[in-house]
């Protein structure tokens, strides 16, 4: 898609030459940034940075997914922004974008990967099935482990986008027909070259999260600093419950308990209504949707967990985090009844269990 | 129910004489107290600071409280890079609204910035060397069509 010469460029002789000024150029900065959720002290760095990245050669892989995320990076924020980030990066191959197709497509895929030997970004979107020697899920007439397995062994990184390439996301929820794993249980069971590994999950993930972390490696050309389950911390470093608008009612014990009474009308807490926030790392409560227009709590409906391993199989997205998973109905009644005190205990018993299913993965 | 309007996205409660029931909440004021010390900084000879507003967990009616404590200043401009950048002093003198819009005039990150003035209209050092050259050109052009 892109030409040689262009790649040589830095960035910031290829937008200057695109008619970008420089305080278009410190605003895209300044955008950037905020997506990354860097202060704002930090867009000087940012800037030097950027002016001097080159444009990494980008490798989109398709697997068992519904095209939601690739849907989701391409509406990300603005028409203006997201395009500036593929001006930032040589997208050297997605199925869904690209013009070419059949034999084309796949010589463009080959010859970037060899050309780039070592240098280039693999994202990928699904995840892989292992069973029947992986004949659910084929591209030119090869399997999607084969695929991976090819393109990863020269990867600088792998970026796995959304739940599905994360975790293994719906397709491998109960009863897995197809055997789904994700990407990070193939590098753990040797069927792919063990590469820096950046889970950025959601279904979909955030579209400025996806683009904050190209943004990121872009900058400074290396993994952001992750969690436990490969996540970004800038991101996924706190739950929504810990940065939702409606958490001082839940330490108030006020809670809605149909999604049209009294209190689902005042805006009070949804966890009776088995919203997932307090187990659930991800940016929405602040970066929130909709280039941020609002997020599902804002919306009056809860959190379903989509950016956690296995929430497919949590249990109900209505029952309350205190019954299904994570305990007895009693819980609940408790907090409801005392308050911040007992909030505070619950929210600390769900991270402490949160802990030991990471374990126990 | 008769309509979207009648769900409550927005907070009801005020708060009430002597602390009762409806504790406020949102981060509106623990904001603008944010932006007091950062300007008590800065009029001791401090640095200047800026404030991420996509960063905050804005609860609903927040931005208003915002706009609406902060107020209209006196000087507003508008940079047309990359679609407009709003820039606008706000009545609390030193404090910035800047906002920068894309092509199709959506929010793409909103900042509060404590400052004499914002960086983005400030002419950086680049750009003062492309601007003499530029009028260079142009004199030399227009020396030239003369003498002709």
């Amino acid at each position: 898609m892109a030409k040689d010469h262009d790649k040589e460029q830095t960035l910031g002789e290829a937008l200057r030459q695109q008619g970008v000024s420089r305080r278009g150029f410190l605003k895209f900065c300044a955008a950037t940034a905020s997506l990354m959720a860097m202060p704002p002290s930090m867009v000087p760095a940012i800037a030097k940075a950027l002016d001097k990245a080159r444009r990494p050669s980008v490798i989109y892989l398709s697997f068992q997914e519904c095209t939601g995320c690739a849907e989701s990076l391409t509406r990300s924020h603005s028409p203006t922004l997201e395009s500036l980030m593929f001006n930032a990066i040589s997208l050297d191959y997605q199925e869904t974008l690209q013009a070419a197709a059949g034999t084309a497509a796949e010589t463009a895929l080959h010859d970037a990967m060899k050309e780039n030997h070592g240098k280039y970004l693999v994202l990928v979107d699904g995840s892989i099935p292992l069973k029947d020697d992986g004949v659910y899920s084929t591209i030119a007439g090869k399997t999607n482990l084969q695929i991976l397995k090819e393109a990863a062994e020269g990867a600088a990184a792998v970026v796995a986008v959304g739940t599905c390439s994360s975790f293994g996301g719906i397709p491998k929820a109960n009863p897995n027909p197809t055997g789904a794993v994700s990407v990070s249980e193939l590098m753990k069971s040797g069927h792919i070259a063990t590469k820096p590994l950046i889970n950025v999950s959601g279904c979909p993930p955030i579209p400025v999260v996806i683009t904050g972390v190209l943004a990121h490696y872009l900058t400074f050309g290396e993994v952001p600093a992750l969690d436990v389950h490969g996540r970004p911390k800038a991101f996924f470093g706190e739950t929504i419950h810990d940065r939702c608008y409606r958490r001082p009612f839940y330490d108030q014990g006020k809670f809605a308990k149909t999604f049209d009474d009294e209190g689902a009308r005042s805006g009070w807490c949804l966890y009776e209504l088995g919203c997932k926030g307090p187990t659930t790392y991800n940016a929405c409560a602040t970066t929130k949707w909709n280039g941020g227009v609002s997020f599902p709590v804002e919306s009056g409906h809860g959190c379903l967990g989509c950016s956690e391993p296995n929430f497919w199989d949590k249990g109900s997205f209505y029952a309350p985090l205190s019954t299904g998973h994570w305990g007895t109905a009693e819980g609940i009644a408790a907090a409801a009844a005392a308050g911040a005190a007992i909030g505070i205990g619950a929210a600390a018993m769900s991270r402490r269990h949160q802990d030991t299913i990471a374990k126990e993965e | 129910m008769s309509g979207l309007s009648d769900i409550g996205v927005s907070v009801e409660a005020e708060p009430g004489p002597g602390g009762g029931q409806g504790a406020r909440i949102g981060n509106a004021l623990p904001i603008l107290h944010e932006i007091q010390t950062h300007l008590e900084r800065l009029a001791q000879g401090g640095e200047p600071a800026t404030i991420d507003l996509r960063a905050m967990p804005l609860a609903p009616g927040d931005y208003e409280t915002l706009q609406r404590l902060l107020g209209e200043g006196e000087v507003s401009a508008t940079i047309d890079a990359l679609g407009p950048t709003r820039v606008r002093e706000t009545a609390v003198r030193g404090v910035w609204w800047v906002s920068h819009h894309n092509a199709t005039d959506e929010v793409v990150a909103e900042f509060i910035e404590v400052t004499r003035i914002p960086t983005i209209l400030q002419t950086v050092d680049e750009d003062l060397v492309d601007g003499l050259s530029n009028l260079r050109q142009r004199l030399a052009q227009e020396e030239q069509s003369a003498s002709e």
